[in-house]
C-alpha cells in the first residue's frame, strides 16, 4: 500500500511512524517548509539563541532513510482524488492508496490594512522565523498584535534580542478570555515586569506603509496612538490551512470534516492535527484543538485506522501547557474563565494553583497551575475518577512535579482552605514517588 | 547553505552581545589580574609580589563575580539561556578556540614540562608562575609551592567564582543552588585545604572523597605504605577508601543514582558544572557518539581494574612480609572478587538482560586471562601479576588516561566538545557508577506523561550528550548509565515535563511502560 501524507509536522510525522511500526507499506511525506521534521513549538528559541535549528529537529537525519520514510520537499498544488493523484509544484504527480492531510494552521488575518506589507509576518512556520529574522537586525521596535500564546512568544522573542516590544491586546487582561481572572492578571503583570510595553483594550487599527512597502508604524484602534516600529507580529491566533481545497469535492468547514476515525468524507482520505475538525467531539473537548498533544494523538490514531485497525480518536481528559516568559503554566480538565474553585497563590505573586469543582458534588473537575509543576498522571487519575475536593487537597503531595528541595506550598494551600471554609483537613500522602506510585496502582 | 535561518544562527557572531559598561569594566578587572599571573609567569620582576599575588586572585575573582552578576541578578530568575549559539566563546568561534589551546597548553606545561612554570630545578629556589604562589603555599602548609599547589590554587578558585555565577544563574532552581554548594565545599575543604594542612602535619596527603578507581593512585605502593606509616589516621584513611568502594558508594548509588558523587562531590565533576558550565550544549548527541562513549569508557574501567590488579600483586609480592595479608590471600581475594562479578553479571537475570552481549563475552573473557595469569604468576613466582611489568601498565595509564584524556582533552577542550568529555568517555569511577545505577538503582528522570513538545532543550543542554527528548517525547523515564544528574534538562524544560526522583517500587520496570501511547 501506498500512503502519501501532506505535511511534516508533528502530526503528520508521528502517524508517518507509526504506520512504519505497523507494517510495510510505502510512505511519503510531502512538505514544502523544512528538509525534516522540527519541533514547531521550539522555533522561538533557535531566535533567542537557546538552539541552533538543527538541535530542534528531533530525529537525525539518517532516521528516515533506516525508516524507509520518503521526504518530498515540494508543495501539493491540487489533489485528484478520483484519481488518487498528487499534483505537485515542481516534482513528478506521486500516486496514492491512501492519504492523509496534516496540513496545519495558518496565521490569522482579518483584513488589516497594511497586513500584506513587508515586515509583517505571523508566528507558525519556519519562513515566519526567517521573516523575523531578517528584519531584526538593527530593529529598533516591534509590535505584536494578539494576546494569546504566540503573541508572548514572539514578544519574549524580541525581549530577548533586547528589541523593545509593544504588545496590542484586545482583551482587558492579557488571554483572559481563556485564563481565569487572578491568573491573566499574574501574567499581564509578569510582562509589565519584563519591560515590555502591554497596551491592553487596544486593537489594531492599521499598519503604516514607509512608503517602500515596509512596515513603519502602526495605529491603535481605539486611541489612535501611533507606535513607531520596524516589524509587525501578527499573531491573533491560527486556523486550518486549507484553502487550497475549498471548492474541491473534499468537505471543509473551518477544517476538514472528519469523524471519529479521522475520514474525511472521500474514502481513503484521512486528516489529522491542526487542519481536521471532528465532527462530533468528545464531551469536553474542541472540534478543532490546534495543539502540539493533539496532533501527535491523531497521528499515531489514524496510522491504525490507515493500517485496518478502527480505532476511536479519543483525547482522553484535556490537558495543555505553555509558558509565558518565566512562568510555566499547566491545564488538566476544564477551568473555565469563570468557576466555582478554589484559588492559592504564593506571595511572590508568581505561582498559583486553582482547583476548580462543582458545588453541589464537590467533584474536581479542573486543576490549573502557574509556576508549578503538577504529576500529568495523578492529575488525570483524579479527574478520571471523579475526585472529591477534599480529597485531592488531602492528598496534593502526590501531584507535586516540582525539582526536588523546591519550597513547598500544599500546607499554605490546605491551611487557606481550612480556614475559609472552617475546616481542619490534614495533609495525608507524603511527597514521595513511592506514594505516586501505589497511588497510581490502586 | 543558503537559508537565512540556517546562515544566521550558524555563524560564529551575527549578533551582538549585549554588554552593559559595567560588565566591561568587571572584564577589564580580571584581564588585568590574569595579566599580573602571565607577567609572573614570563619571570617579570615585580615590586611587591605578595602583595601582587593577593591583587591578581582578588582580580580576577572580583571581575568574573562583577560580571556574572550584571549578567544574571540584573534579570528576573529564569532560564538564562539568551545568545548562547550566538557567542563566539560558546559557539566554537576564535575565543573558544583560543581559550582552548591556552588551556591545553597549560595542561601540558603542567604535566610534563612544569619547569617552564618556574618549579625549582636542583637546590635553586622556584621562579615564575610557581613562585608567584609560593607565600600562599608557606602560608598553609610551611612549604615553597609546586606546579601542583599551583594548579590546586587555581582550580580550587574556578570552582569558587563559577560556581557562584551558576548559582545565580539558576538561582530559580533549588536543587542547582544546593549540589553547587555542595561541590564547592568538596572541593576547598575535602581536595584542598585539608589535603593542605595535613601535608602541614606530615600526614599522608589524601583527598578522601577521591576514590578508587578515579583516583588510580590510591593502591600504588607509595600511596599505601603512607597510609600504612600514617599511624591511625592514615589507618582510617586506607580503610575509609575501600570502604567507599565496596559499601559507601554502592548503597549511595542505589538510593540516589551516580549523581550523589558525580554533580554533588566530585571535583571533575565540580569543575565541569562550573567553570564548564557554559560548554554544556556543545557535547555530541548523535547515536554514533553514544556507541563510542559506551566502548571506550568500559575498556578503560577494564584498563584501570587489570593495572590495579597487577599494582596490587606487587605490592604484596614485593613486601612479603609485615602486613595482615601475603600475596596468597590477596590472590584469593583478588579472584573472590573478579568470579563474583562474572558471575553476578551471568546470573542475575534483570541485570543481565540490560547488559550488551559482545560487551559481556568481552568482559568475560578479558577478566577470566587476567585472572588465569595473576594464579599462574602466583605460582610461578612471577613478580608481575599479568606478565607485563606492571611500573609500564601502571605508567601508561597515568600518561594515557590520567594526563591526556582527564586533563588535556577534559578540561583544555571543555569550549570545543563540551564540558564533561572526560566524565563520559573517559572517567572509569563513572563507568563503575553508571553500571550501578543502570542495574541496581532507584533513580530515574520521569517523564511526566504525554506533556513533551519535542523542543530540544534537554538534549541540547545535556552535558553528557544523551538525547534525553528521544525518551521524553516517547514519555518514557530517562535511565542511561552516563546521566550523572545534574538536573539541567529538568530546569532548562520550558513545560516542565522532567523530574529528577528516587523510588523503589518499580526498580526494574521503570522505563518499561512507555505512557505515551495513545492506542493500548
Amino acid at each position: 500500500m501506498k500512503v502519501a501524507i501532506i505535511g511534516n509536522g508533528v502530526s503528520g510525522i508521528t502517524a508517518a511512524r507509526w504506520i512504519r511500526k505497523l507494517g510495510n507499506h510505502q510512505i511519503s511525506v510531502i512538505s514544502s517548509e523544512s528538509d525534516y521534521f522540527f519541533s514547531r513549538t521550539a522555533l522561538m528559541y533557535v531566535y533567542m539563541g537557546h538552539m541552533k535549528f538543527d538541535d530542534i529537529q528531533p530525529y537525525e537525519p539518517d532516521f528516515w532513510l533506516k525508516n524507509r520514510i520518503d521526504l518530498v520537499k515540494d508543495r501539493v498544488k491540487q489533489v485528484v482524488f478520483d484519481e488518487k493523484k498528487l499534483i505537485l509544484e515542481s516534482s513528478e504527480p506521486i500516486v496514492y492508496d491512501k492519504l492523509i492531510f496534516a496540513l496545519g494552521s495558518k496565521s490569522n488575518m482579518f483584513g488589516w490594512p497594511g497586513q500584506d506589507l513587508n515586515g509583517v509576518g505571523g508566528l507558525y512556520a519556519l519562513q515566519d522565523l526567517q521573516n523575523m529574522e531578517a528584519f531584526s537586525s538593527g530593529l529598533e521596535r516591534a509590535v505584536v498584535v494578539g494576546g494569546g500564546l504566540i503573541g508572548i512568544e514572539m514578544a519574549e522573542m524580541f525581549h530577548s534580542r533586547k528589541i523593545p516590544v509593544t504588545m496590542l491586546v484586545r482583551e482587558s487582561d492579557y488571554w483572559n478570555n481563556v485564563l481565569p481572572p487572578e491568573e491573566s492578571a499574574m501574567i499581564s503583570r509578569h510582562i509589565v515586569k519584563h519591560g515590555i510595553d502591554l497596551r491592553l483594550n487596544s486593537n489594531l487599527g492599521e499598519i503604516i506603509d514607509d512608503g517602500d512597502g515596509k512596515a513603519c508604524a502602526v495605529v491603535v484602534k481605539e486611541t489612535g496612538d501611533k507606535v513607531n516600529c520596524g516589524y509587525v507580529g501578527l499573531t491573533a491566533g491560527v486556523s486550518p490551512n486549507v484553502d487550497f481545497l475549498k471548492n474541491s469535492s473534499l468537505e471543509v468547514e473551518r477544517g476538514i470534516m472528519v469523524d471519529d476515525y479521522l475520514r474525511t468524507n472521500i474514502g481513503d482520505v484521512y486528516a489529522i492535527g491542526d487542519c481536521a475538525q471532528i465532527r462530533e467531539a468528545k464531551p469536553g473537548r474542541k472540534n478543532i484543538e490546534a495543539v502540539w498533544y493533539t496532533g501527535r494523538m491523531m497521528g499515531e490514531v489514524v496510522a491504525h485506522n490507515v493500517c485496518g485497525n478502527k480505532i476511536d480518536y479519543d483525547p482522553g481528559i484535556w490537558f495543555n501547557s505553555a509558558k509565558f516568559i518565566d512562568i510555566e503554566y499547566q491545564v488538566y480538565g476544564d477551568v473555565p474563565q469563570e468557576s466555582n474553585s478554589i484559588y492559592w497563590e504564593h506571595s511572590c505573586g508568581e505561582k498559583s494553583i486553582r482547583i476548580v469543582y462543582d458545588q453541589n458534588t464537590q467533584i474536581v473537575t479542573g486543576l490549573n497551575l502557574m509556576g508549578i509543576r503538577f504529576r500529568h498522571e495523578v492529575c488525570e487519575k483524579w479527574l478520571a475518577s471523579k475526585a472529591k475536593l477534599e480529597d485531592v487537597l488531602e492528598n496534593i503531595c502526590l501531584a507535586d512535579f516540582n525539582p526536588e528541595f523546591y519550597e513547598t506550598y500544599e500546607k499554605s494551600l490546605i491551611s487557606q482552605y481550612n480556614e475559609s471554609f472552617g475546616k481542619e483537613l490534614v495533609l495525608k500522602s507524603k511527597r514521595s514517588l513511592n506514594s505516586v506510585l501505589s497511588f497510581l496502582k490502586q | 547553505m543558503s537559508d537565512p535561518v540556517y546562515n544566521s544562527m550558524s555563524v560564529a557572531n551575527p549578533h551582538p552581545l549585549h554588554l552593559d559598561l559595567q560588565q566591561k569594566l568587571a572584564s577589564a578587572l580580571a584581564a588585568i589580574g590574569l595579566l599580573i599571573i602571565l607577567m609572573a609567569a614570563i619571570n617579570i620582576k615585580m615590586v611587591a609580589t605578595v602583595q601582587m599575588l593577593w591583587l591578581s586572585l582578588s582580580l580576577i575573582s572580583i571581575g568574573t563575580i562583577w560580571f556574572a552578576y550584571r549578567a544574571y541578578l540584573t534579570k528576573s530568575p529564569g532560564i538564562k539561556n539568551d545568545g548562547i549559539m550566538f557567542s563566539s566563546l560558546t559557539n566554537k568561534g576564535l575565543w573558544a578556540w583560543m581559550a582552548g589551546i591556552f588551556i591545553t597548553g597549560f595542561y601540558v606545561l603542567l604535566y610534563w614540562f612544569p619547569s617552564y612554570l618556574g618549579l625549582a630545578q636542583d637546590d635553586q629556589g622556584n621562579t615564575g608562575l610557581v613562585a608567584f604562589f609560593d607565600p600562599l603555599s608557606m602560608l598553609l602548609k610551611s612549604k615553597p609551592a609546586s606546579q601542583w599547589f599551583v594548579y590546586g590554587v587555581l582550580y580550587t578558585l574556578a570552582i569558587l567564582i563559577f560556581g557562584l555565577r551558576f548559582i545565580w544563574k539558576y538561582r530559580y532552581n533549588k536543587y542547582q543552588i544546593l549540589r553547587t554548594l555542595s561541590v564547592m565545599f568538596f572541593q576547598l575543604g575535602f581536595a584542598f585545604l585539608i589535603p593542605e594542612f595535613l601535608q602541614k602535619l606530615n600526614y599522608p596527603y589524601n583527598d578522601m572523597k577521591n576514590m578508587w578507581p578515579l583516583n588510580y593512585y590510591f593502591f600504588d605502593e607509595w600511596s599505601i605504605k603512607g597510609f600504612l606509616e600514617g599511624g591511625n589516621l592514615g589507618w582510617f584513611m586506607l580503610l575509609f577508601g575501600i570502604l567507599m568502594i565496596f559499601i559507601i558508594s554502592p548503597v549511595l548509588t542505589y538510593l540516589y543514582g551516580k549523581r550523589w558523587y558525580c554533580s554533588w562531590v566530585c571535583g571533575c565533576g565540580g569543575l565541569a558544572e562550573t567553570a564548564g558550565d557554559a560548554f554544556r550544549h556543545l557535547s555530541d548527541k548523535s547515536i554514533k557518539a553514544w556507541q563510542i562513549e559506551r566502548w571506550l569508557v568500559h575498556l578503560v574501567l577494564l584498563f584501570a581494574f587489570l593495572m590495579t590488579m597487577g599494582v596490587i600483586y606487587s605490592f604484596f609480592h614485593n613486601n612479603p612480609q609485615g602486613y595482615w595479608f601475603d600475596k596468597g590471600s590477596i590472590v584469593m581475594l583478588i579472584s573472590i572478587i573478579v568470579i563474583g562479578l562474572i558471575g553476578t553479571n551471568w546470573l542475575v537475570k534483570p541485570f543481565k538482560n540490560k547488559i550488551d552481549q559482545k560487551a559481556l563475552y568481552i568482559f568475560t573473557g578479558v577478566m577470566t586471562l587476567g585472572l588465569l595469569l595473576m594464579i599462574v604468576s602466583y605460582f610461578t613466582g612471577n613478580k608481575n601479576a599479568l606478565f607485563i611489568d606492571f611500573y609500564t601498565l601502571r605508567s601508561s595509564y597515568g600518561f594515557i588516561i590520567g594526563a591526556i584524556f582527564s586533563g588535556i582533552v577534559g578540561v583544555g577542550f571543555y569550549p570545543l566538545m563540551g564540558n564533561r568529555v572526560w566524565c563520559r568517555f573517559g572517567c572509569p569511577m563513572a563507568a563503575i557508577l553508571g553500571i550501578q545505577q543502570k542495574l541496581f538503582s532507584r533513580f530515574r528522570i520521569t517523564t511526566n506523561g504525554g506533556q513533551c513538545i519535542s523542543c530540544g532543550n534537554c538534549s541540547t543542554y545535556c552535558e553528557m550528550g544523551i538525547d534525553v527528548r528521544s525518551y521524553a517525547q516517547k514519555g518514557q523515564n530517562i535511565v542511561r548509565s552516563s546521566c550523572v544528574g545534574c538536573g539541567i534538562c529538568a530546569a532548562v524544560c520550558p513545560r516542565g515535563v522532567l523530574r529528577l526522583e528516587n523510588g523503589s517500587e518499580d526498580l526494574f520496570s521503570k522505563t518499561d511502560e512507555i505512557r505515551n501511547i495513545q492506542v493500548k
